[in-house]
């Protein structure tokens, strides 16, 4: 039966307490308080980026050979022409002859891609889709979506064997409700009125599609260990619970508080949290909001005993954090300062796009080569055999780093270095099982690297050009490790 | 077996402009400057000159691509000149240049001209280098800079031979503090002031463990040299400086691509270069029998790791030569009597050709207050790169003809 074999979540190290976005920008709105803090994207990471972190994490210690698609889904993208699944398959190093597509442009958009996996599976076509979501949304200084939107993103691999839990069955409701919209030419979302969206929107929505996937599937509350949906407004959360007829412990907490409403993944990171407590024939309900509703039934299996602990998931993160205590360093990771960069910082050389394609494994998916004569993984892949005592030519295979963990060898912390974020940590890394290489080191400050540290790859953001309107992305170092 | 160049070529003219910042000098005035007090010095005029070669680095901020910069600038009159770049050692790199064709005895008379214009660029430092790495490496390669660079080899240096940061960077700032000590007796030089031990220690960090006066003078300036068939050369001058030795070793890759092939703690090219021109110049025991040295100090770092490098120190034990003032101007190896990069300045593709100006006068007697006593044998040591993947030149020049 079809459902969810694997997950992964991915929540940004950095978290803002919204009292220092309320003691920057509270005097344009005095009302707008909201209590907790919310998670920031550092300045190298984007929804593509995320993605590929959660994706990583949802197929870790698997066959990747088997995955034949990946669906995407996000509202930010960074690109409006570019498949982003294509990008995040290239750099989970997943097979050519795979089906891709992204999913967008609403906030329901991730559940559908989920429906729409779980379709391509019961039909027989594909084995194991990977549904990864993301976004890093953002509202304007001092408005209500700054206070409310925080990044944050999930991995579901959907398939039918080894499920974790079945997906048992799903309800779509769809309106044209405009709460909030995003013109093609607009780097902020436009929104109506809050009672309105709670009142006519959010409340109904959700509640039309639970109700309507509980009336198809003959399901009372008791059936119900957890409820999962989005929180929009703290208090209208808990009256869909109450007039759902479901208790409060029935309700999986939404984590509004610590992470914010991280938009399309936003549901999939609170069912996660749910898989990541329950218990063998637990039956599940997620709904997502986002012109209309999708609501899904879940029913755990005994599988999730084989998997638990075994994923980065969504808890390990919460704990994993630093706080950003600059409003303006905020702005300037979410590029709304212009920032003195200086002619050095503003250098950017152009991209060669056929660069990029030819060499597209060893840049997105930081696959390098090992010798097949004396076993020496090397980065990047080498034609000739780099260790001296070898030096056999053509005698290379692939081999990936991304997966692999590393010690610091050397760094530095360079202030001359035009870094978003100075200083530019960078060094170079010895991986375990052999290779080594020079590499960013990321969510990570001045004072924190260590020679002999353990670091792991992350993927990032590696430049924006602006002016082309293109960025690169590759790996960096980082000692942010979630065991 | 190869002969070697030893004692085939010999250097008769030599000249070098001031270096600094140069704000009303172009990199063409700075060529006809050099050249001009090199022909004076040699004794000979231009048009004896039958091949010349040109090094510039940053081609985009300096004098463009190609020899014609030189060419037209001199008015060469149609003689083969040609454009050679090798990072920071390029000037070393148009030396040689000069050296094997007159060695091959393809010509008589050659000159090779360095240049860098480095301060039109509009701010400090080395220009970004993502313009000049490829492609390739824009998508792979952190945005290092030259300090970063090298900080990473003194954050390996301290970590191998467990040395705490801060008597590490103690030891830094004593080369330094000599640096500046010898480029204040240098009118030619781009830094003109001695510095203290705390001032070196306490200076603001540029890249951890590196601080300002880890880092050399980022300069304009310009030298030459007219190198001849050594058998010519008392015909011209009656104190000529011969080519013992000139080796150039260039990174294989190794360094960064296998875990076990470096220690990053030193610069593994200088170690090979040096072997080989100890050998081809006949030296048993540099220690003893060099007289004097300019060696790349793009970074304190790096001066210290060449003290092992060049087998004057024992592996480990430069920090304690450096501290006994075994390289100041009185010690036993007199190190950048000139000021070396941290003070002459340093000019990119000019930095090679000014460490021989300064060995080549320190052997002829005429460096004045900075003079080292009676040096037979002298050494210049010319890096370009980053310690894991670089290119390094060692020249030993003496004053007697074997």
């Amino acid at each position: 039966m079809a459902g969810i074999v694997s997950y992964g979540g991915y929540i940004p190290w950095y978290r803002i307490n919204r009292g220092i976005l309320y003691s920057a920008m509270g005097w344009l709105n005095p009302a707008s308080f909201l209590p907790g803090e919310k998670s920031v994207a550092n300045y190298d990471e984007d929804s593509i980026t995320m993605a590929v972190a959660a994706g990583m994490d949802c197929i870790s210690e698997m066959d990747r050979n088997k995955i034949d698609g990946v669906f995407f889904s996000t509202t930010s993208s960074p690109y409006r022409e570019r498949q982003e699944a294509g990008i995040i398959a290239t750099s989970l190093d997943l097979r050519n002859d795979i089906r891709t597509a992204d999913f967008s442009n609403s906030l329901k958009s991730a559940t559908t891609a989920i429906i729409s996996a779980c379709e391509a599976i019961k039909a027989g076509e594909m084995k194991n889709i990977l549904v990864c979501s993301a976004d890093t949304r953002t509202g304007k200084a001092g408005g209500y979506q700054e206070e409310m939107y925080g990044d944050g993103a999930a991995a579901l691999l959907i398939g039918d064997e080894n499920v974790i839990a079945t997906i048992d069955g799903y309800y779509s409701v769809s309106y044209d409700f405009v709460d909030h919209w995003r013109s093609e030419m607009d780097k902020f979302d436009r929104t109506w009125e809050d009672r309105w969206i709670r009142d006519e929107g959010y409340e109904k929505f959700i509640i039309e599609s639970i109700t309507g996937l509980a009336k198809k599937y003959n399901l009372t509350p008791s059936d119900i260990s957890k409820v999962v949906y989005p929180c929009m407004y703290v208090r209208a959360h808990s009256t869909i619970g109450k007039k759902l007829g479901l208790s409060p412990n029935q309700i999986q907490p939404h984590m509004f508080e610590m992470i914010g409403n991280t938009g399309t993944p936003y549901p999939i990171m609170i069912l996660i949290s749910a898989l990541e407590e329950a218990k063998p024939k637990d039956k599940i309900v997620m709904a997502s909001f986002g012109n209309g509703s999708d609501a899904l039934l879940f029913t755990v299996t005994e599988e999730i005993e084989k998997i638990r602990g075994k994923r980065k998931g969504i808890k390990k993160y919460l704990t994993s954090k630093r706080d950003l205590s600059s409003y303006e360093k905020y702005l300037n990771f979410r590029q709304m300062i212009p920032i003195e960069a200086g002619f050095r910082g503003e250098t950017i050389a152009p991209t060669s796009v056929s660069t990029m394609w030819r060499h597209r494994k060893e840049i997105l998916a930081l696959v390098g080569s090992k010798c097949k004569k004396c076993n020496t993984p090397q980065y990047p892949p080498q034609k000739i055999c780099a260790n001296p005592e070898c030096g056999a030519i053509g005698e290379m295979e692939e081999y990936r780093f991304s997966d692999k963990k590393g010690v610091v060898f050397s760094y530095t912390e360079d202030i001359l270095a035009f870094s978003p974020n100075p200083p530019a940590i960078y060094g170079i890394v010895d991986f375990e099982g052999g290779g080594r290489g020079i590499f960013d080191f990321t969510d990570c400050e001045r004072g924190e690297v260590k020679v002999n540290m353990t670091v792991e790859m992350s993927f990032r953001r590696k430049f924006l050009d602006e002016f082309r309107g293109i960025s690169g992305y590759f790996w960096k170092a980082t000692p942010r490790i979630i065991k | 077996m190869a002969e070697g160049i030893k004692d085939k070529v010999a250097i008769v003219g030599m000249g070098c402009t001031k270096f600094g910042e140069l704000w009303d000098k172009s990199a063409e005035d700075l060529i006809v400057e050099a050249v001009t007090e090199a022909l004076q010095d040699a004794g000979i005029e231009k048009k004896e000159i039958q091949a010349a070669w040109l090094g510039t680095c940053f081609d985009e901020v300096n004098v463009g691509k190609s020899a014609l910069p030189l060419s037209l600038s001199l008015k060469l009159p149609f003689i083969p000149v040609t454009r050679v770049e090798n990072f920071c050692a390029t000037g070393s790199e148009a030396l040689r240049a000069a050296c094997y064709a007159v060695a091959a005895g393809a010509c008589d008379i050659a000159l090779a001209v360095g240049v860098e214009k480095l301060k039109d660029i509009g701010y400090g430092g080395l220009p970004e280098f993502v313009n000049a790495m490829g492609p390739r490496n824009r998508f792979l390669q952190p945005n290092i800079t030259a300090p970063g660079a090298f900080a990473m080899m003194a954050t390996r240096y301290f970590e191998k031979y467990k040395i705490k940061p801060e008597e590490g960077k103690k030891v830094l700032a004593r080369i330094s503090v000599k640096s500046h000590k010898n480029g204040a007796l240098n009118p030619k030089a781009h830094l003109r002031r001695e510095i203290t031990i705390e001032e070196a220690v306490n200076a603001p960090i540029i890249a951890w463990p590196l601080g300002l006066y880890d880092c050399c003078g980022v300069s304009d300036g310009a030298a030459a040299a007219i190198v001849v068939k050594a058998d010519i050369a008392k015909s011209i001058r009656p104190d000529p400086v011969y080519i013992k030795a000139l080796q150039i070793a260039v990174s294989s890759g190794e360094e960064v691509l296998c875990n076990n092939c470096w220690d990053g703690a030193h610069v593994e090219s200088t170690y090979r270069a040096a072997i080989k021109a100890y050998k081809e110049a006949g030296i048993k025991n540099p220690r003893e029998e060099i007289g004097v040295m300019e060696t790349h100090d793009c970074f304190s770092i790096t001066e210290l790791t060449e003290y092992e490098d060049l087998l004057i120190s024992e592996r480990g034990q430069a920090a304690k030569d450096v501290m006994d003032g075994f390289f100041d101007l009185d010690g036993k190896i007199p190190n950048q009597p000139d000021g070396g990069l941290k003070c002459f300045g340093h000019p990119i593709g000019a930095s090679g050709l000014r460490m021989m100006y300064e060995i080549y006068k320190q052997l002829q007697g005429k460096c004045g207050p900075r003079q080292v006593k009676n040096p037979k044998l002298g050494l210049t040591h010319n890096m370009g790169g980053m310690p894991h993947a670089n290119v390094v030149s060692v020249f030993i020049v003496g004053r007697d003809k074997g």
